[in-house]
């Protein structure tokens, strides 16, 4: 990409990086560039250190790199943090004025400009312009006209006011002059623009604006980096589509005030990362049980424990395949790119109320908390369609009342979705609980009705791979004897790999997966690679053994789950069936 | 809704396998007659219950009802509550569930001011799991947990209430029917989150907290002048834990629940119309 360009902002945490970094993302964004943007909150060194990133190039852009062009060091120690990162010819924009950036000594090879940032913010009309001088003055560097910035300057501070706004457009212009004019640097860079319309957004905002485009209409959270940025992002925009978001005393709190919305028949949702999966797991088996469609975002982040509170992991793939006690019924979904959270996020909705079933919808932070562009017919409101499932309305009710006139809530069909009468329903009271139960929702720990039960739920996971279409994405060439397999946000930087490996002379065939559970069948494109490869986010290759595991299909499956050990005599006989049986192995569960 | 719902229009056909004498059985009967006689029907009612034996509560009576985690019956309430504020919506659960496991919710449920009823069935006992202390076990209490008598104090569950802004915070007993009934009926009405806690012996387990006991211990804040508004008076009878007081021992009459500071007033359960199309404008946001 020639017209690539990697700019930074970096200093400590207060200093506004964030805020300056988005204005600069959005100006290029409205200029028609292509914006990929991502954060560095903690430091190498010691903490505090904060790292606003955007990589910008006229075609799209899928994925960062360790280069950096353009730096604005607000602190000497933002270089260091960047060492490896800038290279001969970078651009290091800093203010010499300040003592602490008095003997700053700008590496070998790089240019290191001197831009009095804190006297021209002052001369523009207060200190506190100061990023905004460097945006000026680092305009000018990527040749990238200053009259750009000023929508995105309106965005930022209309809200306070016109003087406020034309201020920060003088800031700008300061910056930008001061580079011209008193410098010598000569234009490297140049920024080309389109007349491209783009939108700007982060995972987070991207499953938020799907879940109200989906009818979401209740939310309830705990605030947990990086999952936060969905509850604040439906705060004050769901109420205008009739919902509400409340912010509760814990996740175990969250996760049932939403079952109970759901319960009452709204849309719901909550949303947590790895140390509120673990509350939330308690309630979980709840979920699925009481067959309550639930939608359960987690942002992940890196664990165990608290671990790394503001850095990447995809370490909860079994944490979100296994968690809870029992055997629990799940859909498990995984978007890959940010567009994608809009997609995954609206079909997460329709699979949980088709399939009255809880519905993890995961994205990990790199994808929750980068920002990127996207043309805006991306998020079709038009396409987007919404299936409440099998919802009775008070004409339904009367098929599904047994002999006395109980309502079925939980009766045994084919395809194991059963009858939902949202309370109001007339005729339709009836209970749910988490004890086994019967098909009126009543306790019960009958042997056949509970195998009858337990078969039921399962069948819904059955039924949904049959009608749905959880499918993955292919790049790369078909033909290569090598596979990658990866999931979540690796997408994007696989596929700009996937160009560098071709260059040196190694074809790829890359295989992205949006859905864990259940999943593609992929057992004959791994049978059919000479080597597989399987890129993810963790130390133990939580999906590479997923993957192992479906391919390998030698084990016959004795179970029981009435609620009674197994006897001596029963085991000999189902062993013994075991060997008789022709079939082949049973089928892996997917 | 009905005008002619009776209070056996809430019982389900499950026969109750509580121990006989249990005082969950007339705990459950004022609560039915309290939904019947304040107009509403099973159709229109939302029942959460704990887990314990008090739990049962939601096979034994007939409405929309949830049974869920040990300890969560409040959130669930409070959601369904919120999802759609045209239920009526009853919590109840036992001194275990409520105050020892449940406490967090306990607290931030009566803060928030949520227009739900929560009738806790203090046995002061965990009568499922066969008979350990519980929070409100009083103190010196033998059991098989604690042989030798418990060493932490009771908590004071109207006082946690108080403290955490409650707005209609009272107390019955399971076998004073009428009276029992008259309260729970009163916080149905109240326009927030009205709290009974009641004595509801368990038989089995607990020989200390017994009919007996309760009947003559028992002090009806009717028959004093006790008036529920007055908030001083309230905290001066709460802070005294000596007197087994029934009654309403305070109220808010200035009251105003969550989802009426919040502006939430609509049924939820309906697709907000045209969402899809109407989201188009959070798209260009983004620009
Ligand atoms: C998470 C969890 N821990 C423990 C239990 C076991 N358990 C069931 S009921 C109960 C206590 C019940 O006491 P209380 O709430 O007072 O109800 P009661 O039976 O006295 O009506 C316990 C500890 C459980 N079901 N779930
Ligand atoms: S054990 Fe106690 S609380 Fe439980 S049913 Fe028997 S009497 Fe009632
Ligand atoms: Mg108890």
């Amino acid at each position: 990409m020639e017209d690539d360009l990697n700019w930074a902002i970096g200093g400590e945490a207060g200093d506004g990086i964030d805020s300056t970094g988005k204005i600069f993302a959005r100006a290029l964004s409205r200029a028609g560039r292509h914006v990929f943007t991502s954060k560095d909150f903690a430091s190498r060194i010691r903490g505090g250190y904060t790292a606003y990133k955007v990589r910008t190039s006229v075609d799209r852009v899928e994925s960062v790199v360790d280069r950096l062009d353009v730096l604005i060091a607000l602190t000497e120690r933002t270089i260091d943090e960047n060492l490896d990162e800038l290279q001969e010819g970078s651009v290091v924009i800093y203010d010499g004025e300040q003592t602490t950036m008095a003997d700053v000594e700008v590496p070998e090879g790089m240019i290191g400009l001197e831009v009095p940032l804190n006297s021209l913010a002052e001369e523009a009309g207060g200190a506190i312009m100061r990023n905004v001088v460097a945006l000026g003055a680092a305009s000018e560097v990527a040749g990238f006209p200053v009259e750009y910035l000023d929508e995105a300057l309106v965005k930022r501070f209309g809200e306070k006011g016109e003087a406020i706004v034309a201020n920060n457009r003088e800031a700008a212009r300061l910056g930008r002059d001061f580079v011209r004019k008193e410098t010598d640097y000569s234009d490297e860079f140049s920024l080309e623009t389109t007349d491209e319309d783009y939108v700007l957004l982060n995972g987070d905002e991207a499953i938020g604006m799907a879940a109200i485009a989906a009818g979401c209409r209740f939310y309830a959270g705990y605030p947990i980096t990086p999952a936060t940025d969905i509850m604040e992002y439906l705060t004050g925009r769901i109420e205008e589509f009739g919902g509400a978001v409340v912010q509760a005393e814990d996740e175990l709190s969250a996760i049932n005030m939403a079952l109970g919305a759901a319960r009452a028949g709204a849309r719901a949702m909550t949303g947590t990362s790895g140390p509120g999966i673990d509350l939330m797991s308690e309630t979980f088996g709840l979920v699925a049980t009481s067959e309550t469609p639930l939608v359960i975002a987690n942002v992940m982040r890196s664990g165990p424990s608290t671990g790394m509170p503001t850095k990447q992991e995809q370490g909860d793939l079994n944490a979100m395949l296994y968690g809870g006690h029992g055997e629990i019924p799940r859909f498990v979904l995984a978007p890959t790119t940010i567009g994608e959270c809009f997609d995954r996020t609206v079909e997460a909705f329709n699979l949980a109320e088709k399939y009255q079933i809880p519905v993890y919808l995961t994205a990990d932070l790199a994808l929750a908390v980068t920002e990127q562009t996207y043309s805006p017919e991306r998020f079709d409101m038009e396409s987007v369609e919404i299936d409440r499932g099998k919802v009775v309305d008070p004409d339904g009710v009367e098929e599904w009342l047994d002999e006395k006139g109980r309502f079925r809530a939980h009766a045994a069909t084919e395809d194991g979705v059963s009858p939902r009468a949202l309370p109001g329903t007339p005729d339709a009271a009836h209970m749910t609980t988490g004890l086994e139960h019967d098909e009126l929702g009543r306790r019960t720990e009958e042997e056949d009705v509970r195998v009858e039960q337990v078969q039921k739920r399962q069948r819904k996971v059955e039924t949904a791979r049959e009608r749905e279409d959880f499918d993955h994405r292919e790049f790369g060439d078909p033909d290569a004897d090598t596979l990658v397999i990866s999931w979540g946000s690796n997408e994007g930087a696989m596929r700009e790999a996937l160009g560098m490996l071709e260059d040196r002379g190694i074809d790829v065939r890359f295989l992205s997966v949006p859905y864990i559970y259940p999943r593609p069948d992929l057992t004959d494109e791994v049978e059919s690679a000479e080597d597989v490869i399987v890129v993810e986010c963790n130390a133990t290759g939580q999906f590479a053994d997923l993957i192992e595991h479906d391919t390998l299909s030698r084990v016959q499956r004795v179970t029981k789950y009435t609620g009674v050990r197994f006897k001596a005599d029963e085991l000999a006989n189902e062993i013994e069936a075991a060997i008789a049986d022709e079939r082949a192995p049973q089928e892996v569960k997917r | 809704m009905s005008s002619d719902t009776h209070f056996t229009d809430f019982k389900s056909d499950k026969q109750p396998t509580w121990c006989p004498g249990c005082g969950d059985f007339g705990t459950m009967n004022g609560m039915m007659k309290a939904l019947a006689e304040t107009g509403n029907d099973p159709d229109n009612t939302f029942v959460v219950a704990g887990i314990g034996c008090s739990g049962k509560i939601g096979t034994y009576m007939h409405s929309y009802a949830l049974h869920g985690v040990h300890g969560r019956a409040l959130p669930v309430g409070t959601g369904v509550k919120l999802a759609n504020p045209n239920l009526e919506v009853m919590v109840a659960g036992g001194d275990g569930d409520g105050y020892s496991i449940g406490v967090g919710h306990f607290i931030h449920a009566v803060r928030r001011n949520i227009d739900i009823t929560y009738v806790v069935m203090d046995n002061r006992i965990y009568g499922l799991t066969k008979g350990q202390a519980s929070p409100t076990s009083r103190q010196g209490f033998e059991t098989a947990t604690s042989p030798d008598g418990t060493v932490e104090p009771p908590v004071n569950p109207q006082a946690l209430a108080l403290a955490a802004g409650g707005t209609f915070i009272a107390q019955s007993f399971s076998s004073d029917s009428q009276r029992h009934t008259e309260l729970v009926k009163q916080a149905v009405e109240h326009d927030g989150f009205g709290f009974v806690n009641v004595f509801s012996p368990c038989v089995t387990f607990n020989d200390v907290d017994t009919y007996d006991y309760f009947r003559d211990a028992i002090v009806d804040l009717d028959e004093t002048d006790h008036d529920p508004g007055n908030y001083q008076a309230a905290r001066d009878k709460i802070m005294d834990p000596s007197t087994e007081h029934i009654g309403i021992l305070y109220q808010n009459e200035d009251s105003v629940p969550y989802s009426d500071r919040e502006g939430i007033d609509e049924n939820m359960a309906d697709i907000p119309e045209g969402a899809p199309e109407r989201a188009d404008r959070l798209v260009r946001e983004f620009y």
